[in-house]
Protein backbone atom coordinates (compact mmCIF):
# COMPACT_ATOMS: atom_id res chain seq x y z
CA UNK A 1 0.00 0.00 0.00
CA UNK A 2 1.51 3.38 -1.04
CA UNK A 3 0.36 6.71 0.57
CA UNK A 4 0.26 7.67 -3.45
CA UNK A 5 -3.67 8.92 -2.95
CA UNK A 6 -2.59 11.44 0.12
CA UNK A 7 0.42 12.60 -1.89
CA UNK A 8 -0.10 16.73 -2.78
CA UNK A 9 -0.58 16.97 -6.43
CA UNK A 10 -0.47 20.87 -6.57
CA UNK A 11 -1.29 24.07 -3.45
CA UNK A 12 -2.60 26.67 -3.98
CA UNK A 13 -0.53 30.40 -3.86
CA UNK A 14 2.29 28.40 -3.74
CA UNK A 15 5.19 29.80 -5.03
CA UNK A 16 7.92 27.45 -6.15
CA UNK A 17 7.62 23.43 -6.68
CA UNK A 18 5.51 21.18 -4.86
CA UNK A 19 6.92 19.38 -2.10
CA UNK A 20 7.78 15.63 -1.99
CA UNK A 21 6.46 15.48 -5.13
CA UNK A 22 6.96 12.14 -7.05
CA UNK A 23 7.95 10.29 -3.94
CA UNK A 24 6.83 7.56 -2.19
CA UNK A 25 7.19 5.20 0.42
CA UNK A 26 6.29 1.38 1.06
CA UNK A 27 3.71 1.39 3.64
CA UNK A 28 4.37 -2.51 5.16
CA UNK A 29 2.87 -2.36 8.60
CA UNK A 30 4.68 -3.65 11.24
CA UNK A 31 4.65 -4.39 15.17
CA UNK A 32 7.46 -4.44 17.15
CA UNK A 33 7.88 -5.95 20.54
CA UNK A 34 10.27 -5.44 22.48
CA UNK A 35 10.47 -8.23 25.01
CA UNK A 36 13.22 -6.26 27.50
CA UNK A 37 10.77 -3.67 28.65
CA UNK A 38 7.75 -6.26 28.49
CA UNK A 39 7.01 -5.94 32.04
CA UNK A 40 3.99 -9.02 31.78
CA UNK A 41 0.70 -7.03 32.62
CA UNK A 42 -1.81 -8.68 30.08
CA UNK A 43 -3.01 -5.73 29.18
CA UNK A 44 -2.29 -6.62 25.40
CA UNK A 45 -4.06 -9.53 26.10
CA UNK A 46 -7.42 -7.99 27.46
CA UNK A 47 -7.42 -5.94 24.77
CA UNK A 48 -6.79 -8.27 22.15
CA UNK A 49 -9.93 -10.39 23.82
CA UNK A 50 -11.91 -7.15 24.05
CA UNK A 51 -11.54 -5.90 20.70
CA UNK A 52 -12.58 -9.01 18.84
CA UNK A 53 -15.54 -9.47 21.24
CA UNK A 54 -14.62 -12.83 22.28
CA UNK A 55 -15.59 -13.86 26.03
CA UNK A 56 -12.48 -13.99 28.12
CA UNK A 57 -11.46 -18.19 28.26
CA UNK A 58 -11.07 -20.08 30.93
CA UNK A 59 -7.16 -20.29 32.70
CA UNK A 60 -4.69 -22.79 33.38
CA UNK A 61 -2.78 -22.72 36.05
CA UNK A 62 0.47 -24.17 35.62
CA UNK A 63 2.54 -22.90 38.30
CA UNK A 64 3.61 -19.62 35.98
CA UNK A 65 2.52 -16.17 35.44
CA UNK A 66 1.09 -17.61 31.74
CA UNK A 67 -2.37 -17.35 31.10
CA UNK A 68 -3.25 -20.51 29.42
CA UNK A 69 -0.24 -23.29 28.10
CA UNK A 70 -1.37 -21.68 24.04
CA UNK A 71 -3.11 -19.11 22.25
CA UNK A 72 -5.95 -20.11 21.43
CA UNK A 73 -9.20 -19.67 18.48
CA UNK A 74 -10.21 -16.75 20.67
CA UNK A 75 -7.12 -16.05 22.31
CA UNK A 76 -4.94 -14.46 20.02
CA UNK A 77 -2.33 -12.66 21.82
CA UNK A 78 -0.40 -14.54 24.74
CA UNK A 79 2.67 -13.01 26.64
CA UNK A 80 4.72 -16.57 27.69
CA UNK A 81 6.21 -16.50 30.86
CA UNK A 82 9.70 -18.60 30.87
CA UNK A 83 12.14 -18.25 33.56
CA UNK A 84 16.02 -18.73 32.52
CA UNK A 85 18.99 -19.24 35.03
CA UNK A 86 22.17 -17.58 32.82
CA UNK A 87 25.70 -19.36 32.76
CA UNK A 88 26.31 -17.46 35.38
CA UNK A 89 23.50 -18.10 37.98
CA UNK A 90 21.03 -15.22 37.32
CA UNK A 91 17.68 -15.53 37.12
CA UNK A 92 16.39 -14.09 34.25
CA UNK A 93 12.07 -13.59 33.87
CA UNK A 94 11.71 -13.89 30.32
CA UNK A 95 7.92 -12.74 28.87
CA UNK A 96 7.20 -12.39 25.26
CA UNK A 97 4.30 -11.52 23.78
CA UNK A 98 3.16 -14.28 21.56
CA UNK A 99 1.00 -13.85 18.14
CA UNK A 100 1.10 -14.15 14.24
CA UNK A 101 4.33 -13.27 12.92
CA UNK A 102 2.43 -12.05 9.45
CA UNK A 103 5.49 -13.76 7.58
CA UNK A 104 6.61 -12.17 4.25
CA UNK A 105 6.12 -15.89 2.68
CA UNK A 106 3.42 -17.37 4.62
CA UNK A 107 3.26 -20.95 5.49
CA UNK A 108 -0.47 -21.08 6.01
CA UNK A 109 -1.18 -19.18 2.68
CA UNK A 110 0.81 -21.59 0.85
CA UNK A 111 -0.94 -24.83 2.87
CA UNK A 112 -4.43 -23.12 2.50
CA UNK A 113 -6.75 -25.29 -0.22
CA UNK A 114 -9.60 -22.79 -0.27
CA UNK A 115 -10.28 -20.20 -2.94
CA UNK A 116 -9.98 -16.79 -0.73
CA UNK A 117 -9.72 -18.08 3.08
CA UNK A 118 -5.98 -16.43 3.40
CA UNK A 119 -5.13 -13.18 2.19
CA UNK A 120 -2.23 -11.07 2.58
CA UNK A 121 -2.51 -7.56 2.08
CA UNK A 122 0.37 -5.47 0.52
CA UNK A 123 0.47 -3.86 3.62
CA UNK A 124 2.29 -7.37 4.70
CA UNK A 125 -0.90 -8.78 7.05
CA UNK A 126 -1.92 -11.91 6.63
CA UNK A 127 -5.39 -12.19 7.39
CA UNK A 128 -7.63 -15.06 7.16
CA UNK A 129 -11.10 -14.79 6.29
CA UNK A 130 -13.48 -17.50 8.05
CA UNK A 131 -16.27 -17.32 5.58
CA UNK A 132 -14.16 -18.90 2.70
CA UNK A 133 -12.60 -21.25 5.59
CA UNK A 134 -13.34 -25.16 4.80
CA UNK A 135 -12.03 -26.13 8.20
CA UNK A 136 -9.40 -28.28 6.47
CA UNK A 137 -6.00 -27.24 9.25
CA UNK A 138 -3.61 -27.65 6.62
CA UNK A 139 -2.81 -24.04 7.59
CA UNK A 140 -1.88 -25.43 10.83
CA UNK A 141 0.54 -27.62 9.08
CA UNK A 142 2.10 -24.88 7.31
CA UNK A 143 2.71 -22.29 9.92
CA UNK A 144 6.12 -22.56 11.10
CA UNK A 145 5.33 -20.81 14.54
CA UNK A 146 2.00 -22.77 15.78
CA UNK A 147 -0.39 -19.80 15.02
CA UNK A 148 -3.24 -20.80 13.87
CA UNK A 149 -6.09 -22.59 15.87
CA UNK A 150 -9.13 -24.68 15.48
CA UNK A 151 -12.40 -23.85 16.34
CA UNK A 152 -14.51 -26.87 17.16
CA UNK A 153 -17.34 -25.49 17.17
CA UNK A 154 -17.89 -23.90 13.54
CA UNK A 155 -15.16 -25.83 12.03
CA UNK A 156 -13.08 -22.45 11.58
CA UNK A 157 -9.83 -21.26 12.10
CA UNK A 158 -8.55 -18.54 13.70
CA UNK A 159 -5.54 -16.39 14.55
CA UNK A 160 -4.39 -12.45 15.22
CA UNK A 161 -5.06 -10.16 12.33
CA UNK A 162 -2.99 -7.73 13.07
CA UNK A 163 -6.20 -5.86 13.54
CA UNK A 164 -6.64 -5.65 9.92
CA UNK A 165 -10.10 -3.75 10.93
CA UNK A 166 -8.85 -0.96 13.04
CA UNK A 167 -5.32 -1.00 10.90
CA UNK A 168 -7.69 -0.30 7.51
CA UNK A 169 -9.09 2.79 9.14
CA UNK A 170 -5.71 3.78 10.07
CA UNK A 171 -5.85 3.14 13.48
CA UNK A 172 -3.03 1.04 15.78
CA UNK A 173 -4.18 -2.50 16.88
CA UNK A 174 -5.44 -2.94 20.11
CA UNK A 175 -2.73 -4.43 21.53
CA UNK A 176 -0.47 -1.64 20.97
CA UNK A 177 -3.27 1.02 22.23
CA UNK A 178 -3.21 -1.39 25.54
CA UNK A 179 0.35 -1.26 26.00
CA UNK A 180 1.55 0.65 29.53
CA UNK A 181 5.38 0.31 29.18
CA UNK A 182 5.97 1.32 25.53
CA UNK A 183 7.19 -1.82 24.95
CA UNK A 184 4.77 -2.26 21.64
CA UNK A 185 5.13 -0.36 19.14
CA UNK A 186 3.39 -0.26 15.60
CA UNK A 187 4.32 1.57 12.40
CA UNK A 188 5.98 0.97 9.05
CA UNK A 189 8.34 -1.67 8.80
CA UNK A 190 11.42 0.73 7.58
CA UNK A 191 10.44 2.45 10.96
CA UNK A 192 9.88 -0.61 13.06
CA UNK A 193 13.25 -1.95 12.10
CA UNK A 194 14.91 1.25 12.67
CA UNK A 195 13.68 1.64 16.04
CA UNK A 196 14.32 -2.09 16.84
CA UNK A 197 18.05 -1.57 15.64
CA UNK A 198 18.22 1.24 17.52
CA UNK A 199 17.35 -0.03 20.89
CA UNK A 200 18.99 -3.46 20.58
CA UNK A 201 22.46 -1.55 19.93
CA UNK A 202 21.42 0.55 23.01
CA UNK A 203 21.34 -2.67 25.33
CA UNK A 204 24.42 -3.94 23.58
CA UNK A 205 26.82 -0.98 24.53
CA UNK A 206 24.87 0.25 27.52
CA UNK A 207 23.51 -3.18 29.56
CA UNK A 208 25.07 -6.62 29.63
CA UNK A 209 23.13 -7.84 27.52
CA UNK A 210 25.66 -8.05 24.72
CA UNK A 211 23.67 -10.83 22.51
CA UNK A 212 21.17 -8.40 22.51
CA UNK A 213 19.42 -8.09 18.68
CA UNK A 214 16.43 -7.96 16.41
CA UNK A 215 14.25 -11.01 14.98
CA UNK A 216 13.14 -10.70 12.16
CA UNK A 217 13.96 -14.01 10.24
CA UNK A 218 14.87 -14.38 7.01
CA UNK A 219 13.92 -17.88 6.53
CA UNK A 220 9.61 -16.87 6.37
CA UNK A 221 10.94 -13.86 4.36
CA UNK A 222 11.27 -11.64 7.17
CA UNK A 223 7.87 -11.01 9.37
CA UNK A 224 5.59 -8.20 10.17
CA UNK A 225 6.26 -8.72 14.11
CA UNK A 226 9.51 -8.11 14.82
CA UNK A 227 11.17 -9.02 18.31
CA UNK A 228 14.21 -7.34 20.15
CA UNK A 229 15.69 -10.01 22.27
CA UNK A 230 17.84 -9.93 25.02
CA UNK A 231 19.69 -12.63 23.51
CA UNK A 232 18.97 -13.13 19.97
CA UNK A 233 21.67 -15.94 19.85
CA UNK A 234 18.90 -18.38 21.60
CA UNK A 235 15.50 -17.08 20.72
CA UNK A 236 14.12 -20.79 21.77
CA UNK A 237 14.43 -19.37 25.50
CA UNK A 238 11.81 -17.32 24.79
CA UNK A 239 8.83 -20.19 24.45
CA UNK A 240 10.18 -21.81 21.76
CA UNK A 241 10.63 -19.21 19.14
CA UNK A 242 11.82 -20.80 16.36
CA UNK A 243 16.15 -20.24 15.66
CA UNK A 244 15.18 -20.50 11.81
CA UNK A 245 11.45 -20.99 11.30
CA UNK A 246 10.77 -21.75 7.10
CA UNK A 247 7.74 -23.02 5.29
CA UNK A 248 8.43 -26.98 6.28
CA UNK A 249 10.05 -28.69 3.18
CA UNK A 250 7.69 -31.35 3.18
CA UNK A 251 4.82 -28.57 2.58
CA UNK A 252 6.80 -27.05 -0.41
CA UNK A 253 6.78 -30.21 -1.94
CA UNK A 254 3.35 -31.40 -1.50
CA UNK A 255 2.34 -28.21 -2.63
CA UNK A 256 5.15 -27.84 -5.38
CA UNK A 257 6.41 -31.27 -7.66
CA UNK A 258 3.90 -33.40 -6.17
CA UNK A 259 0.91 -31.32 -7.41
CA UNK A 260 2.82 -30.79 -11.09
CA UNK A 261 3.48 -34.50 -11.19
CA UNK A 262 0.44 -35.44 -9.50
CA UNK A 263 -1.82 -33.71 -12.13
CA UNK A 264 0.35 -34.52 -14.85
CA UNK A 265 0.21 -38.25 -14.13
CA UNK A 266 -3.85 -38.30 -13.89
CA UNK A 267 -4.32 -36.41 -17.04
CA UNK A 268 -1.47 -38.83 -18.57
CA UNK A 269 -3.42 -41.88 -17.18
CA UNK A 270 -6.43 -40.45 -18.86
CA UNK A 271 -5.37 -39.21 -21.97
CA UNK A 272 -3.36 -43.25 -22.25
CA UNK A 273 -6.53 -45.02 -21.84
CA UNK A 274 -8.16 -43.08 -24.23
CA UNK A 275 -5.22 -43.78 -26.56
CA UNK A 276 -5.61 -47.37 -25.99
CA UNK A 277 -8.96 -47.51 -26.96
CA UNK A 278 -8.66 -45.80 -30.00
CA UNK A 279 -5.36 -48.16 -30.70
CA UNK A 280 -6.44 -51.36 -29.72
CA UNK A 281 -10.55 -51.10 -29.33
CA UNK A 282 -12.50 -53.29 -26.91
CA UNK A 283 -11.91 -56.79 -25.97
CA UNK A 284 -14.82 -58.81 -27.60
CA UNK A 285 -15.43 -62.26 -26.18
CA UNK A 286 -13.95 -64.19 -29.62
CA UNK A 287 -15.21 -67.45 -29.24
CA UNK A 288 -18.92 -66.31 -28.93
CA UNK A 289 -18.99 -66.10 -32.83
CA UNK A 290 -17.51 -69.06 -33.64
CA UNK A 291 -19.12 -71.16 -30.67
CA UNK A 292 -20.89 -74.55 -31.64
CA UNK A 293 -24.67 -73.83 -30.89
CA UNK B 1 -38.46 -67.87 3.21
CA UNK B 2 -39.74 -70.66 5.84
CA UNK B 3 -35.57 -71.06 6.09
CA UNK B 4 -34.84 -72.03 2.70
CA UNK B 5 -31.48 -70.08 1.20
CA UNK B 6 -32.29 -67.85 -1.60
CA UNK B 7 -31.21 -68.97 -4.68
CA UNK B 8 -30.44 -66.05 -7.33
CA UNK B 9 -31.46 -67.31 -10.71
CA UNK B 10 -29.21 -67.40 -13.56
CA UNK B 11 -30.39 -67.41 -17.13
CA UNK B 12 -29.87 -69.66 -19.85
CA UNK B 13 -26.24 -69.19 -21.07
CA UNK B 14 -24.86 -67.32 -18.31
CA UNK B 15 -22.86 -67.99 -15.13
CA UNK B 16 -22.85 -67.08 -11.62
CA UNK B 17 -19.72 -64.61 -11.35
CA UNK B 18 -20.62 -62.29 -8.50
CA UNK B 19 -23.05 -63.31 -5.41
CA UNK B 20 -25.05 -60.81 -4.34
CA UNK B 21 -22.95 -59.99 -1.19
CA UNK B 22 -19.98 -59.50 -3.41
CA UNK B 23 -21.63 -56.72 -5.52
CA UNK B 24 -22.97 -54.62 -2.01
CA UNK B 25 -19.73 -54.83 -0.92
CA UNK B 26 -18.21 -53.59 -4.41
CA UNK B 27 -20.33 -50.71 -5.16
CA UNK B 28 -20.40 -49.56 -1.47
CA UNK B 29 -16.73 -49.34 -1.88
CA UNK B 30 -17.33 -47.27 -5.08
CA UNK B 31 -19.37 -45.14 -3.87
CA UNK B 32 -17.57 -43.74 -0.77
CA UNK B 33 -13.96 -44.18 -3.14
CA UNK B 34 -15.50 -42.43 -6.05
CA UNK B 35 -17.23 -39.33 -3.11
CA UNK B 36 -13.52 -39.50 -1.03
CA UNK B 37 -11.65 -39.41 -4.78
CA UNK B 38 -13.92 -36.11 -5.85
CA UNK B 39 -13.29 -33.92 -2.52
CA UNK B 40 -9.92 -34.83 -2.18
CA UNK B 41 -9.10 -33.81 -5.85
CA UNK B 42 -11.32 -30.29 -4.87
CA UNK B 43 -8.74 -30.02 -1.71
CA UNK B 44 -5.89 -31.17 -4.01
CA UNK B 45 -5.48 -28.62 -6.54
CA UNK B 46 -7.62 -25.34 -7.09
CA UNK B 47 -8.37 -25.97 -10.37
CA UNK B 48 -10.46 -28.97 -9.31
CA UNK B 49 -11.87 -27.17 -6.29
CA UNK B 50 -14.89 -26.47 -8.16
CA UNK B 51 -15.79 -30.08 -7.36
CA UNK B 52 -16.40 -29.47 -3.50
CA UNK B 53 -18.64 -26.39 -4.50
CA UNK B 54 -21.20 -28.89 -7.21
CA UNK B 55 -20.76 -31.41 -3.93
CA UNK B 56 -22.50 -29.15 -1.67
CA UNK B 57 -19.49 -26.83 -0.72
CA UNK B 58 -15.97 -27.05 0.34
CA UNK B 59 -17.12 -27.39 4.47
CA UNK B 60 -19.50 -29.81 3.60
CA UNK B 61 -16.79 -31.87 1.28
CA UNK B 62 -14.72 -31.15 3.95
CA UNK B 63 -16.97 -32.04 7.08
CA UNK B 64 -17.88 -35.64 4.73
CA UNK B 65 -14.27 -36.58 2.96
CA UNK B 66 -12.78 -38.04 6.57
CA UNK B 67 -16.19 -39.71 7.56
CA UNK B 68 -16.64 -41.68 4.07
CA UNK B 69 -12.76 -42.53 4.32
CA UNK B 70 -13.39 -44.07 7.58
CA UNK B 71 -16.11 -46.00 5.82
CA UNK B 72 -13.84 -46.67 2.68
CA UNK B 73 -11.12 -48.97 4.83
CA UNK B 74 -13.99 -50.43 6.68
CA UNK B 75 -15.28 -51.36 3.20
CA UNK B 76 -12.17 -52.22 2.13
CA UNK B 77 -11.84 -54.79 5.23
CA UNK B 78 -14.80 -56.19 4.56
CA UNK B 79 -14.12 -56.70 1.00
CA UNK B 80 -11.00 -58.41 2.24
CA UNK B 81 -12.62 -61.06 3.96
CA UNK B 82 -14.72 -61.66 1.11
CA UNK B 83 -11.87 -62.03 -1.50
CA UNK B 84 -8.63 -62.40 0.06
CA UNK B 85 -8.09 -65.67 -1.09
CA UNK B 86 -9.06 -65.42 -4.17
CA UNK B 87 -6.35 -62.36 -4.47
CA UNK B 88 -3.38 -64.04 -3.52
CA UNK B 89 -0.93 -63.80 -6.51
CA UNK B 90 1.65 -66.17 -7.47
CA UNK B 91 -0.09 -69.24 -9.27
CA UNK B 92 1.53 -70.45 -11.93
CA UNK B 93 -1.38 -68.91 -14.33
CA UNK B 94 -0.56 -65.72 -12.35
CA UNK B 95 3.63 -65.91 -13.53
CA UNK B 96 2.53 -66.83 -17.44
CA UNK B 97 -0.09 -63.98 -17.41
CA UNK B 98 2.76 -61.70 -16.04
CA UNK B 99 5.35 -62.84 -18.76
CA UNK B 100 3.02 -62.06 -21.08
CA UNK B 101 1.60 -59.39 -20.37
CA UNK B 102 1.81 -57.78 -23.44
CA UNK B 103 -0.79 -59.72 -25.58
CA UNK B 104 -3.27 -58.66 -22.63
CA UNK B 105 -2.19 -54.61 -23.14
CA UNK B 106 -3.00 -55.56 -27.14
CA UNK B 107 -6.49 -57.50 -26.71
CA UNK B 108 -4.68 -60.78 -28.03
CA UNK B 109 -6.27 -62.57 -24.79
CA UNK B 110 -5.74 -65.87 -26.49
CA UNK B 111 -2.42 -66.07 -26.07
CA UNK B 112 -2.54 -65.92 -22.45
CA UNK B 113 -1.85 -69.07 -20.03
CA UNK B 114 -6.09 -70.07 -18.85
CA UNK B 115 -6.73 -67.59 -15.67
CA UNK B 116 -8.70 -68.30 -12.41
CA UNK B 117 -11.43 -66.40 -11.09
CA UNK B 118 -9.05 -62.98 -10.98
CA UNK B 119 -5.94 -62.70 -13.33
CA UNK B 120 -3.06 -60.96 -11.90
CA UNK B 121 -3.90 -57.45 -12.96
CA UNK B 122 -7.29 -57.77 -10.78
CA UNK B 123 -5.52 -58.89 -7.89
CA UNK B 124 -2.67 -56.27 -8.27
CA UNK B 125 -5.78 -53.66 -8.41
CA UNK B 126 -6.90 -55.07 -5.53
CA UNK B 127 -4.07 -54.67 -3.30
CA UNK B 128 -3.47 -51.50 -4.54
CA UNK B 129 -6.72 -50.24 -3.27
CA UNK B 130 -6.61 -52.66 -0.31
CA UNK B 131 -2.97 -50.96 1.24
CA UNK B 132 -4.52 -47.76 -0.21
CA UNK B 133 -7.35 -47.69 2.36
CA UNK B 134 -4.72 -48.56 5.18
CA UNK B 135 -2.33 -45.71 4.41
CA UNK B 136 -4.92 -43.25 3.49
CA UNK B 137 -6.38 -44.31 6.96
CA UNK B 138 -3.44 -43.72 9.02
CA UNK B 139 -2.34 -40.38 7.39
CA UNK B 140 -5.76 -39.59 7.16
CA UNK B 141 -6.40 -39.74 11.20
CA UNK B 142 -3.39 -37.50 11.01
CA UNK B 143 -4.32 -35.00 8.89
CA UNK B 144 -7.84 -35.09 10.12
CA UNK B 145 -6.76 -34.38 13.81
CA UNK B 146 -3.89 -32.62 13.72
CA UNK B 147 -4.16 -31.02 17.11
CA UNK B 148 -3.22 -34.53 18.63
CA UNK B 149 0.12 -34.16 17.41
CA UNK B 150 2.32 -31.85 19.39
CA UNK B 151 3.82 -29.13 17.89
CA UNK B 152 7.31 -30.33 18.50
CA UNK B 153 6.35 -33.46 16.64
CA UNK B 154 4.75 -31.34 13.70
CA UNK B 155 6.98 -33.26 11.12
CA UNK B 156 4.27 -36.28 11.41
CA UNK B 157 1.70 -34.17 10.20
CA UNK B 158 3.28 -32.98 7.47
CA UNK B 159 4.83 -36.37 6.46
CA UNK B 160 0.99 -37.51 6.91
CA UNK B 161 -0.09 -34.93 4.49
CA UNK B 162 2.87 -36.37 1.53
CA UNK B 163 1.98 -40.15 2.30
CA UNK B 164 -1.71 -39.35 2.09
CA UNK B 165 -1.13 -37.37 -1.47
CA UNK B 166 1.14 -40.30 -2.62
CA UNK B 167 -1.38 -43.06 -1.60
CA UNK B 168 -4.07 -41.37 -2.92
CA UNK B 169 -2.54 -41.04 -6.27
CA UNK B 170 -1.53 -44.66 -6.35
CA UNK B 171 -4.99 -45.54 -6.16
CA UNK B 172 -6.04 -42.86 -8.35
CA UNK B 173 -3.93 -44.13 -11.04
CA UNK B 174 -5.26 -48.39 -10.65
CA UNK B 175 -8.56 -46.48 -10.46
CA UNK B 176 -8.35 -44.82 -13.80
CA UNK B 177 -7.37 -48.03 -15.28
CA UNK B 178 -10.10 -50.04 -13.39
CA UNK B 179 -12.83 -48.13 -14.90
CA UNK B 180 -11.17 -47.92 -18.34
CA UNK B 181 -10.96 -51.71 -18.40
CA UNK B 182 -14.48 -52.53 -16.40
CA UNK B 183 -16.44 -49.89 -18.69
CA UNK B 184 -14.88 -49.28 -21.71
CA UNK B 185 -12.00 -51.48 -22.52
CA UNK B 186 -14.68 -55.01 -21.18
CA UNK B 187 -17.92 -53.82 -20.79
CA UNK B 188 -18.81 -57.43 -19.52
CA UNK B 189 -17.02 -56.32 -16.66
CA UNK B 190 -19.28 -53.80 -14.96
CA UNK B 191 -22.16 -55.40 -16.14
CA UNK B 192 -21.05 -58.78 -14.16
CA UNK B 193 -20.59 -56.82 -11.47
CA UNK B 194 -24.24 -54.83 -11.13
CA UNK B 195 -26.30 -58.09 -12.05
CA UNK B 196 -23.89 -60.73 -10.77
CA UNK B 197 -23.64 -63.16 -13.71
CA UNK B 198 -21.86 -63.67 -17.26
CA UNK B 199 -22.07 -64.94 -20.42
CA UNK B 200 -20.30 -68.49 -20.46
CA UNK B 201 -18.54 -68.34 -24.02
CA UNK B 202 -16.73 -64.85 -21.91
CA UNK B 203 -15.76 -66.56 -18.86
CA UNK B 204 -14.72 -69.61 -20.57
CA UNK B 205 -12.04 -67.20 -23.00
CA UNK B 206 -10.96 -65.16 -19.70
CA UNK B 207 -11.41 -66.85 -16.47
CA UNK B 208 -11.13 -70.36 -17.73
CA UNK B 209 -9.58 -72.68 -14.99
CA UNK B 210 -12.25 -70.64 -13.19
CA UNK B 211 -14.79 -71.50 -15.43
CA UNK B 212 -13.70 -75.73 -15.61
CA UNK B 213 -13.69 -75.38 -11.90
CA UNK B 214 -17.34 -74.00 -11.03
CA UNK B 215 -18.89 -75.96 -14.07
CA UNK B 216 -17.17 -79.22 -12.55
CA UNK B 217 -19.87 -82.09 -12.89
CA UNK B 218 -22.20 -80.23 -14.96
CA UNK B 219 -22.83 -81.75 -17.82
CA UNK B 220 -23.90 -80.62 -21.68
CA UNK B 221 -21.27 -77.55 -20.96
CA UNK B 222 -18.27 -78.08 -23.13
Amino acid sequence: MSNGPLQIKAISGHAGPVPGRNTSRDYDVCKLVDVTTCIGCKACEVACVEWNGYPFRETTFDNTYQTMPDTEWNYYNLIRFNEHVDQDGTLSWLMRKDQCMHCADPGCLLACPADSAIVQYTNGIVDFQQEFCIGCQYCVTGCPFNIPKFNPGTKKVHKCTLCSDRVGVGLEPACIKACPTGCLHFGTKDDMKELADGRARQLREHTSHKNAGVYDPQGVGGTHVLYVLHDATNPELYGGLPRNPKIPLMVRIWKGPLKWLGSFAITAGIVTAIMHFIRYGPKLTKEETTERK
Amino acid sequence: MSGATYVEPVPAGQIRRYTFHERVCHWASAFVYTYCLATGLAFYTPHLFWIAVLLGGAPTSRFWHPILGVMFFLVSLWMHSIWRKDMIIGSAADRGWIENIKYYVTNQDERLPPQGRFNPGQKSYYWAMFYGSVFLLLSGLVMWFPEIVPFHLAWIRRVAILIHEAAALITIGAFIVHVYMAVFLMPQGILGMLVGYAPKAWAREHHRLWYDEVTKGESGNT
